[in-house]
């Protein structure tokens, strides 16, 4: 447990730029990069995919995946994407059963990472033939793949479909 | 290679059995427990496989099981080092981290693959590495070793997977030595590298800033690609840096130029299908772009000149009929309103700020409304024109829409339109969620206040809430509004008409029943008088407001300050009705309430009936006109509106040696100079005020009974403040404080009446002594009629307040105290005679003494 602790402390050090930094979840908003995850969650709450831009225990993460699934799944049609979530906000967006979740920073364009989320989505439809659920199942580590190929760092790295595309399939006949 | 060498050293002592140094305590611990059986496994089942069955699990425990099953297959199959199959676990086991179980024990295996020269274990390797992987593992080092080999390997895509783990997991010690090969990859002709190595110098700028000016060099070219995919990775280096510092800030201030042109390009060029998104070329590029000029224009007049042009041909020329085009509005909004740009720019980005609210999309509603709120300070006339569209998003059924649209409200409310936003607000008030009343109720109040167009209006508004949303007003409310009411003489009819209405519909609100009972109290004879000249006056009887107040006291639903606030007005209405009997006995039974505040009150109205009912008009008075104080004073009208005095209960019975002077000072300071002065005929201008002992003596000893004992010539005549019930305090009235250093003396004893001295210094005067007379009675009868008098020498002043009691009892079981004010302006030594008459078993007694041995530190 003091491992933990330790390393706590080490890791709100050296996630922070200079300015303060309170805990490891408080993320520091001012300064950083914008996406601090992305989720894809079913209905029921099973995780698909789980890419995090920041490090955090385990412990956190499933906490934080838990108050994300809660924070998002009770909104429906005619409420906004956008969920404030501790002090950043969550732009999501559900396809069927699941929902699509970046966290950003609060001064982040909202409407731009929704539409980097439907990229996405178009992508992974491409890519695996009108995706579906179980799709992202099976091949959860091809997921990753993707989030790979079209996020880095926490920025977004390219937008083009089929640029994407094309390096997806090189990648799969290595 | 030295560094493959120098892995291959460092791996080998765990392909050989568990090195200590390396191997994760779970590993360990389950070492104990294996079992030689279990380590003679067929070929572990497949990833497919593995998640169906999982799939099939039916609940939480049966899935549990199966995954600890595979894991400990996983396990053995990680220690017998077999390395076809490697890959294969890696993957189940990332599987199952997802599903939120523990999998650390992979890590050694992740970098194990990683190593591997075969793609498809690196690929996955990696991906552990990322999902298993955090900062504070021994292992990082040899991940820095991997990576840094994979960085420099001939294919790009192992180069490429490298890269995106550093980007996504590179602790600061592994960025510090893997930034050379990071920088290098900038400045490849391989744009797949590039723009991975772009994001990954972001990171380690994150990182480690000091490594920023290694990077420095390599973005000189960085702009002049023409792979959009680069220039976007490019902007947003760019963009770190400037953030991080000012120096960097200033040097590609020169870039504006140049940035403009790319936006240029990218609005003006037709159809370009790869990065095109619903027909508007790389929003995204678009979007990063006008984000790293709003940081470059900033404060800077020159820069912020430069893209004024072109800031206003995206506002203009951008499609706004599919969500990317709003995007990018909207990002040029935000960047229109961070530099110095033209007037005339910002009014057109908050006119399609405003055009925003009328989307059918409520995102985009959302987003203006969060930006609006943003600039509401600054651009308050370009705002105030959207207003009834700000209004009209009340209604929205988005609460977060719904709030920003209030806040935005309230923020828009001025004196002109304060009418017809209030109707609005005070309408949204009685249909919103419970969440959103207290905020929007003390946003009304604040408005209210500030803007009024007249008295009557603000009644009514701040009326408006009590009855819609009474149960969520913050709790200051009610003294603010009862002090409004106060100060309104004109309007007091009217007022307590409205109120005791709204009484007779709903008394469930309590803020709305204190006020009322509070009004009818004060103004009861106005209500029954029916002399309303603002509306249709009522008919009510004495009777009906009686029921009324009478109904407050015994409803379920009053709390028990409600109670007070209604027993107060009750007693205060025996001096405005004629049915004082009622009054009375209604006092009378609440003096044995459960409710300890409420009998207390109920004794003291009592006493005040019974003993006092010669002061009770002038103490039941109408309240004067309260002066307004800064900090919007709720504390002092709580205590001057007679509701709270909640520590006289312990006080009730003052120990024979109280000295409560100082505190009637207090009270007396507290009702302020302006009001006392007019009652005291004396030309001591120091002394505040002379009626405190009334007070005590209304609130000391109740099971005795007597009237005021008349001062003696030299004292000064005193009568009380018209409103001494109303001045009572939560102060501690009977609080010992010792008779700081002056010794206490016997003034005079005989036949068996005792009378002790003791001394005080009137805090702000030294000049005036403050002597507490104790007499107590060690006969078998007690004293009645008792009469304390004392005179002093012409240079001095004295001043006699009134007894606790005019009777002493008997066998030394009770104290009659008075307090005089002696000043004392030449310190002379101090003399009194003293005259005593008092009944005695059926005989009168007087006696006259002469008091001398006053001891020095009293009059010095």
């Amino acid at each position: 447990m003091a491992d933990v602790l330790l390393s706590d402390s080490q890791k709100a050090e050296s996630l922070s730029p200079p300015s303060a930094v309170t805990g490891g979840l408080d993320m520091n908003s001012s300064l950083g990069q914008s996406i601090r995850f992305i989720l894809i969650q079913n209905r029921a709450g099973k995780t698909r995919l789980a890419k995090w831009y920041m490090q955090f225990d385990d412990d956190e993460k499933q906490k934080l995946i838990e108050e994300v699934h809660a924070v998002v799944t009770v909104r429906d049609a005619k409420h906004t994407n956008f969920v404030e979530f501790r002090n950043f906000k969550i732009i999501y967006r559900r396809y069927a059963g699941l929902y699509f979740c970046i966290c950003v920073d609060v001064t982040d364009n909202n409407l731009a990472y929704l539409e980097a989320i439907h990229n996405f989505v178009e992508v992974l439809n491409e890519y695996f033939h009108n995706v579906c659920e179980l799709d992202l199942v099976f091949n959860f580590y091809k997921v990753y793949t993707v989030v790979d190929e079209m996020f880095l760092a926490g920025e977004i790295r390219e937008t083009s479909q089929t640029k994407v595309l094309k390096q997806l399939l090189m990648l799969q006949s290595l | 290679m030295a560094f493959s060498e120098h892995w291959h050293i460092r791996t080998f002592p765990f392909s050989l059995g568990p090195d200590p140094s390396f191997s994760v305590s779970c590993y360990h611990n389950e070492e104990v427990d294996m079992t030689k059986s279990q380590l003679r496994m067929p070929a572990p089942i497949r990833l497919r496989e593995l998640i169906r069955t999982i799939r099939t699990a039916r609940t939480q425990a049966e899935e549990r099981e199966m995954i600890q099953k595979e894991c400990a297959a996983i396990r053995s199959s990680f220690r017998e080092e077999d390395n076809t199959y490697r890959c294969r676990n890696v993957a189940k086991l990332l599987y199952m981290h997802m599903l939120g179980y523990p999998a650390h024990f992979g890590q050694l295996e992740c970098l194990k693959l990683i190593a591997s020269q075969k793609f498809t274990d690196k690929r996955i390797g990696y991906l552990g590495a990322m999902l298993l992987l955090d900062e504070r593992q021994d292992v990082h080092l040899l991940m820095t070793n991997c990576i840094k080999n994979d960085l420099n390997h001939s294919t790009q895509y192992v180069q490429g997977l490298a890269l995106c783990t550093l980007g996504c997991m590179g602790s600061s010690e592994m960025c510090r030595d893997l930034a050379g090969e990071v920088e290098k990859l900038l400045k490849t002709s391989n744009s797949y590298l590039r723009k991975k190595a772009a994001l990954c110098a972001v990171h380690v700028i994150r990182k480690v800033p000091e490594l920023m000016e290694m990077f420095l060099p390599a973005t000189k070219n960085l702009l002049s690609e023409k792979n959009h995919g680069v220039l976007h990775t490019s902007v947003v280096l760019l963009t770190e840096m400037c953030e991080r510092s000012p120096d960097m800030l200033t040097h590609f201030r020169k870039l504006v130029p140049q940035l403009v042109r790319i936006l240029k390009n990218l609005i003006m060029s037709g159809y370009s299908p790869e990065h095109d998104v619903s027909g508007i070329s790389d929003p995204f590029l678009q979007v990063r772009i006008l984000r790293l000029l709003r940081i470059l224009g900033k404060n800077d007049d020159d820069s912020s000149e430069a893209m004024n042009d072109i800031l206003a041909q995206v506002a203009t020329n951008t499609e706004t009929s599919k969500n990317v085009g709003n995007a990018i509005l909207y990002e040029t909004v935000l960047t229109i309103m961070d530099i110095k740009s033209e007037s005339g720019l910002r009014v057109l980005a908050i006119n399609i700020l405003g055009r925003f609210l009328l989307n059918n999309d409520k995102n985009i509603r959302y987003v203006a409304l969060t930006s609006l709120l943003k600039t509401v300070q600054t651009d308050h006339n370009a705002v105030q024109r959207h207003r009834s569209t700000i209004v009209d998003c009340l209604k929205d059924l988005d609460v977060s829409i719904k709030r920003r649209a209030m806040e935005l409200s309230f923020a828009l409310v001025n004196g002109n339109n304060i009418r017809g936003m209030m109707k609005e607000l005070l309408y949204f008030l009685d249909s919103c969620d419970p969440e959103f009343k207290a905020d929007c109720a003390s946003g009304v109040f604040l408005a209210a206040e500030k803007y009024a167009p007249s008295k009557r209006w603000h009644i009514d508004t701040i009326m408006r809430v009590l009855t819609t949303a009474g149960s969520y007003v913050r709790d200051d409310s009610v003294p603010n509004l009862i002090q409004l009411i106060t100060n309104s003489v004109e309007m007091h009819a009217y007022t307590v008409q409205r109120l005791y209405k709204a009484l007779l519909d709903d008394i469930s609100q309590q803020p709305l029943v204190q006020v009322a009972s509070w009004c009818i109290g004060e103004y009861g004879d106005l209500l029954v008088s029916g002399q309303c000249e603002e509306e249709e006056p009522i008919q009510v009887t004495e009777d009906e407001v009686l029921d009324v107040l009478e109904g407050l006291l015994v409803s379920n639903l009053s709390t028990p300050v409600t109670r007070g606030y209604s027993l107060t007005a009750i007693m205060k209405l025996s001096t405005r009705f004629s049915s004082v009997n009622r009054i009375k006995k209604v006092v009378s039974i609440y003096g044995s309430s459960i409710d300890v505040e409420l009998q207390q009150r109920a004794v003291e109205y009592n006493a005040l009936f019974k003993k006092y009912d010669h002061m009770r008009p002038a103490l039941l008075e109408r309240m004067p006109i309260m002066e307004k104080t800064a900090s919007n004073g709720p504390t002092e009208i709580v205590q001057t509106n007679g509701e709270t005095e909640p520590s006289t209960v312990e006080a009730k019975h003052p120990p024979p040696v109280t000295q409560p002077t100082n505190q009637a000072n207090d009270l007396l300071d507290l009702l302020g100079g302006n009001d006392v002065v007019p009652v005291i005929q004396t030309t001591i201008p120091t002394k505040p005020a002379s009626a405190g002992g009334e007070l005590l003596d209304l609130l000391g000893d109740l099971s005795l009974s007597g009237g005021p004992a008349p001062a003696p010539p030299p004292s000064v005549p005193t009568s009380q403040p018209p409103f001494l019930l109303d001045g009572l305090t939560s102060q501690p009235l009977f609080n010992d404080i010792a008779a700081a250093g002056i010794p206490s003396m016997i003034a005079y004893n005989k036949n068996g009446l005792k009378i002790d001295f003791t001394f005080e210094r009137a805090n702000p005067n030294p000049n005036i002594a403050v002597i507490t007379i104790h007499a107590t009675n060690s006969t078998e009868a007690e004293m009645t009629d008792f009469v304390f008098q004392a005179a002093v020498p012409k240079t001095f002043q004295l001043q006699l307040l009134s007894p606790s009691s005019n009777v002493v009892p008997a066998l030394n079981q009770g104290t009659v105290t008075q307090v005089i004010r002696v000043l004392n302006p030449q310190k002379q030594q101090l003399r009194m005679r003293i005259k005593l008459t008092y009944t005695h078993k059926g005989s009168a007694v007087q006696d006259l003494a002469e008091v001398n041995n006053f001891p020095p530190q009293s009059w010095q």
